[in-house]
């Protein structure tokens, strides 16, 4: 940022980013309450990306928890010799499925990957991801306005975040 | 340039599957080059796919993604020789898009 004309300038800058996180802190509350994350609204889930834990990652995205369930079937396999390509899929007979979601628990942060399920597509998805090290993978299925997990722990021998 | 994304999509009855490679380096931001210097986060973050005017699925993806991802799925409601338009946008406001022939 280039140098500002003078100290009220300033105030007003710090102003606006207070306004707008009360905005956005406003934004995420109806989110919260109404069945998660709208399935119309398929704009980039910047702020869950960010968040560094599984459940700062989870709340920030679906802003309600998951309970486990084995409805929920998370294949990936017990040892991953790359962590840079760890084959993961999910697949579940839960019906009315509107999104499913992948998290890494130690990555730097938890949220891999988002997949919105419209209606009349299958509710299983495979996908490849990196891990940073021998983790916990958690799968979250949403199925109607609920959220259902599968955990599997991942022991990977060269972590998929180095050179 | 040839397409960044190689989708094969079959038709098999009422349902179809589809696969998707896409050639991207997906950065993480903390990975160093030869340099010692970071390369700065360079990754897809939405991918959509499309048949017959409506999204049949859509990836919102962060850095743990795997260079050149992969992704598999299928659904219902379309049949041999629909279109599916598969596109794709980065970080940095790169992107591709490619429509292909379900087969």
């Amino acid at each position: 940022m280039t140098t500002l004309p003078g100290p009220t300038a300033t105030r007003r800058l710090i102003l606006q980013g207070a306004a707008s996180v009360a905005l956005l802190g406003l934004g995420n509350l109806p989110f919260g309450a109404a069945p998660a994350r709208a399935a119309a609204n398929d704009k980039y889930p910047e702020e869950a990306f960010k968040q560094k834990s599984e459940a700062d990652a989870i709340k920030a995205l679906y802003g309600q928890t998951a309970e486990p369930s084995d409805k929920v079937k998370l294949d990936a396999p017990e040892i991953a010799e790359n962590g840079g390509v760890v084959p993961i899929s999910v697949t579940t007979t839960l019906d009315k499925v509107t999104s499913i979601s992948f998290f890494v628990a130690e990555n730097p942060s938890a949220l891999a990957a988002s997949y919105t399920i419209p209606e009349g597509t299958i509710p299983a998805v495979a996908n490849r991801l990196k891990m940073a090290k021998t983790t916990n993978v958690v799968a979250i299925v949403e199925a109607d306005g609920k959220l259902y997990s599968a955990t599997k722990e991942v022991k990977v021998t060269v972590g998929g975040c180095g050179g | 340039m040839a397409s960044s994304i190689r989708v094969r999509a079959t038709a098999n009855g009422d349902i179809t599957e589809v696969q998707a490679l896409i050639q991207h380096p997906m950065d993480t931001g903390f990975v160093k080059d030869a340099k010692g210097e970071l390369i700065p986060a360079h990754y897809i973050q939405q991918l959509k796919f499309e048949c017959n005017g409506k999204d049949v699925f859509v990836a919102d993806w962060g850095t743990a993604v795997s260079k050149d991802p992969y992704v598999k799925f299928s659904f219902k409601g379309a049949k041999k020789g629909d279109d599916l338009k598969v596109s794709w946008t980065d970080n940095k406001g790169g992107s591709d898009t490619i429509t292909a022939k379900i087969s």
